[in-house]
């Protein structure tokens, strides 16, 4: 990979040779090859140039290195040729993660590989990324900075959709081989099945699971629950395995279908939360380093650098999902801009306090009571609120539906009480409805859910207290 | 009686699951529940009575007008507001208000149903024409300019005229008959061309509180199909279909709260009040509310006038000109005045 700092230097050229006058002395030797170039290139083509470049008939041009793109590779800016495309994208990622510090060199990170090309172009980067970092490590003499590492998850969900065991036999051999692949540094790769956190009895958890997913009546919610679920495998995974970060693909394009199913499912309050770089409402925070980046420009780098992905697992969304989905595409195919559009809409949402890496320190002892140190140093100055989170889908509970859940005290059982500490669109649409079942419902939910459930209610007092903490501020506040 | 019978033996026979009394006679769109008609008329109304007494939009002895346009919306606004007055003692004074564009053949049908409404519900009706207001009919203003960007004109005209019509009848409120649909059809307008400013206050039941004339919409929670359903709507609901309607049908054919759930998002979108919203002030020219020295309307004439119809017509505006009845009047950012006469904004 040559890295963003080359093509930077092209870009400058190119632009130089765009307005064609300014700083001609800087560079002059470089300027003076690409000028030949140039001129040879244009007497061939016959183009003709006012400021900006303009190629009529035969070819393209691209912009930044000035070279005939013999495949056309619509970029940001454009049509590049593969290398500039390839190092385009490779700088919106390494942006994200620098910007963000989504990646330090004491991580351990854990990228969620599904075998789409978005988590496989993710997973590539994260290589390259690791890869010079250990390129530099060797070259330093100090040997100060440590090279982060990498491990792949690839959740396993035959059990719902009942995939050929030959098929998916070959799937896991692909994975394997692509993991191997992209070494050195050697990243090791975790398979667990989705049914895992349910029972540690592998049958026992996909009856369980199976059970679940057949008491739900709503086929949207049903596949979100799945996408839930498959959410607290990776974070179980992640936790497990000692990860401290875990990077997921997902693009620009698939953010803009969420920013917009998430809006006609009703959960417009915890939007901002899903949408953001980092989300550290998890044990493991999880970041989104090519949230940039369209699904287009993914496939393309996919089949340019012929990056092995694995469609078949892949089931296709039905449903209020699929039916958003075809809506954005179609939006896409109108204007090509669109989905960074959606996603620039719902980024001037504000997002929630947990949106950014906690600040942590080396001491794995301390870290809780820093962090809890840190984040009362902040609530003092911005007085951030709790937030109460959905056990199922974990967004965070809006005022009003707080209050409907004040009446928690009420509830007879803990099946009842956890439909009612559920965030209202998961009462609809994944919650069964009537005591009978829903306690039958409520019975098969894995721990992590159960256990969420339970951390809010003591989350009841907590929140409680949550809301005493708020007027013992405000009288701090009068105090000073 | 009859009717209601030969439905029933099509829906299966069930009884409505409200009285428990008599047999369903349709499926609720919003619910999805089997209901009888009266049932359905009972709720229909009892809902937006609510919605009306919830957010306090009005208070008695106010001069309410309803902007008619002689679609389905507005004729089922004009009944039910009118019976809602009665049974309920509002103590309102209802007006109907019309706008005539001045389009051939376009308006006719709408104002001769809009007349009849008069007559029917014995509510008073003003009709303001362009001609009055402006001195132009769409007609002459499509001969000056063609048949590209007149809904600029149409668009901006339409919500002034309604306006001085609503001061010309000395109207508190203006209610117009927008329905969930419409709501949810801009909150998602709005995602898609990333218009936070708009996507915040297209929620509000109330509009423009700070103007002279405030404009409600009690039809808020509503959605077409009721409406279309409901005895007085003539219309069907096919007048308009952009690919966000056609969108929005099709969720809702999957998932009739759908349409509730946008709106709710849109209501609980965390929007930060520092977002920076357009300035509110008035036309130096006619008074109206204008963000800008001049009202686009008075620009839009003033090009008209001089000759320069493309004054004031430009990129400044989203897509969908005109198209979306709730948005308008602080659009453009770029002060168009500050430039020299005659510069056309392309």
């Amino acid at each position: 990979m040559d890295a963003g700092g080359t093509c930077d230097a092209r870009e400058s050229e190119g632009k130089e040779l765009q307005g064609s006058s300014s700083n001609k002395t800087s560079r002059p030797y470089m300027f003076g090859a690409l000028r030949a170039n140039w001129m040879r290139w244009r007497k061939l083509q016959n183009i003709e140039q006012r400021g900006r470049i303009k190629v009529n008939v035969n070819g393209r041009l691209c912009p930044v290195e000035l070279r005939l793109v013999d495949e056309a590779i619509t970029g940001d800016d454009g049509r590049l040729c593969s290398g500039c495309f390839r190092s385009s994208l490779f700088g919106k990622f390494k942006l994200a993660v620098t910007s963000h510090g989504m990646i330090s060199p004491t991580d351990n990170v854990l990228v969620a590989f599904s075998g789409g090309p978005s988590s496989r172009v993710a997973l590539q980067f994260v290589h390259e990324m690791q890869h010079k970092a250990q390129k530099n490590f060797i070259a330093s003499r100090d040997k100060s900075l440590p090279v982060f590492g990498v491990g792949v998850a690839f959740i396993d969900e035959s059990a719902i959709n009942c995939v050929p065991s030959h098929e998916f036999e070959k799937a896991i051999q692909d994975i394997q081989l692509i993991v191997s692949n992209l070494a050195p540094p050697a990243k090791e790769l975790h398979i667990s099945p989705i049914e895992s956190i349910f029972s540690l009895d592998s049958t026992d958890g996909r009856n369980k699971l199976k059970e679940l997913l057949l008491s739900i009546t709503d086929v949207t919610g049903k596949e979100d629950l799945l996408q839930h679920l498959l959410m607290i495998s990776l974070q179980k995974i992640a936790f497990d395995k000692g990860y401290n970060k875990l990077v997921l693909g997902s693009c620009t394009s698939r953010i803009a279908s969420h920013v917009i199913s998430a809006t006609v499912k009703g959960q417009g309050y915890s939007l901002p939360a899903d949408i953001q770089y980092v989300d550290a409402r998890w044990e493991i925070p999880v970041v989104l380093p090519l949230r940039d980046c369209l699904a287009q420009e993914l496939n393309m780098l996919c089949s340019l650098d012929s990056l092995k992905t694995l469609e078949v697992l892949n089931g296709p969304c039905s449903g209020i999902n699929g039916l958003v989905s075809s809506f954005v595409a179609l939006l896409q195919k109108e204007n090509p801009s669109r989905d960074r559009t959606i996603v620039r809409t719902a980024e001037k949402l504000t997002p929630f306090h947990f949106n950014r890496i906690p600040e942590t320190d080396d001491h794995n002892d301390h870290l809780s009571s820093l962090r809890r140190h840190k984040k009362f140093n902040l609530k003092s100055n911005e007085s951030i609120p709790s937030e109460f989170f959905c056990p199922i889908c974990s967004s965070p509970l809006n005022k009003s539906d707080l209050q409907s859940l004040s009446n928690l005290e009420s509830c007879q059982n803990s099946a009842e009480f956890f439909g009612a500490s559920c965030c209202p669109s998961c009462q609809f649409q994944i919650l069964p409805k009537g005591d009978s079942s829903m306690e039958h419902f409520h019975s098969l939910l894995p721990q992590p859910i159960i256990a969420r459930a339970k951390d809010g209610s003591c989350g009841t007092g907590s929140w409680l207290r949550e809301q005493i903490k708020d007027c013992l501020l405000s009288d701090d506040e009068d105090g000073t | 009686m009859d009717d209601t019978e030969a439905k029933t033996n099509k829906a299966g026979g069930r009884q409505c699951s409200i009285c428990n009394q008599r047999r369903a006679a349709l499926k609720r769109p919003k619910t999805l529940q089997q209901i009888c008609k009266e049932c359905f008329y009972a709720v229909f109304e009892e809902e937006i009575h609510q919605v009306i007494v919830d957010n306090h939009l009005f208070k008695p002895g106010e001069r309410i007008a309803i902007g008619a346009s002689g679609g389905k919306d507005s004729t089922v606004l004009a009944y039910v507001l009118s019976e809602l007055n009665r049974r309920h003692n509002y103590g309102l004074n209802l007006f109907l208000l019309s706008v005539d564009e001045g389009i051939t053949g376009y308006r006719d049908d709408s104002l001769e149903t809009v007349k009849r409404n008069e007559v029917q519900y014995g509510l008073p009706l003003k009709v303001v024409s362009y001609k009055d207001l402006y001195g132009w009919t769409m007609d002459e203003i499509v001969k000056m300019i063609g048949l590209k960007n007149n809904c600029t004109f149409c668009g901006v005209f339409r919500r002034q005229a309604l306006d001085r019509g609503a001061a010309l009848l000395k109207t508190d409120k203006l209610a117009t008959g927008h329905n969930a649909d419409d709501i949810a059809e801009t909150i998602l307008l709005n995602i898609l061309r990333g218009d936070i400013a708009r996507l915040s206050r297209c929620t509000s039941i109330t509009t423009g509180e700070d103007g002279p004339i405030p404009r409600c919409k009690p039809f808020k929670y509503t959605y077409e199909k009721e409406i279309v359903i409901y005895p007085c709507s003539i219309y069907s609901p096919n007048a308009y279909r952009g690919f966000a309607r056609e969108f929005i049908k099709d969720l809702e054919r999957i998932r009739p709260r759908a349409i509730l759930d946008i709106i709710k998002s849109g209501e609980n979108f965390r929007i930060s009040t520092s977002t920076k919203m357009p300035e509110q002030g008035t036309c130096e020219r006619c008074g109206y509310i204008s963000s800008q020295k001049w009202c686009k309307a008075c620009v839009l004439l003033e090009g008209l006038n001089r000759g320069l119809p493309k004054l004031g017509i430009g990129r400044t505006r989203g897509l969908n000109n005109g198209q979306n009845k709730d948005m308008d009047q602080t659009n453009g950012m770029k002060n168009i005045h500050s430039k020299e006469c005659g510069t056309l904004d392309f």
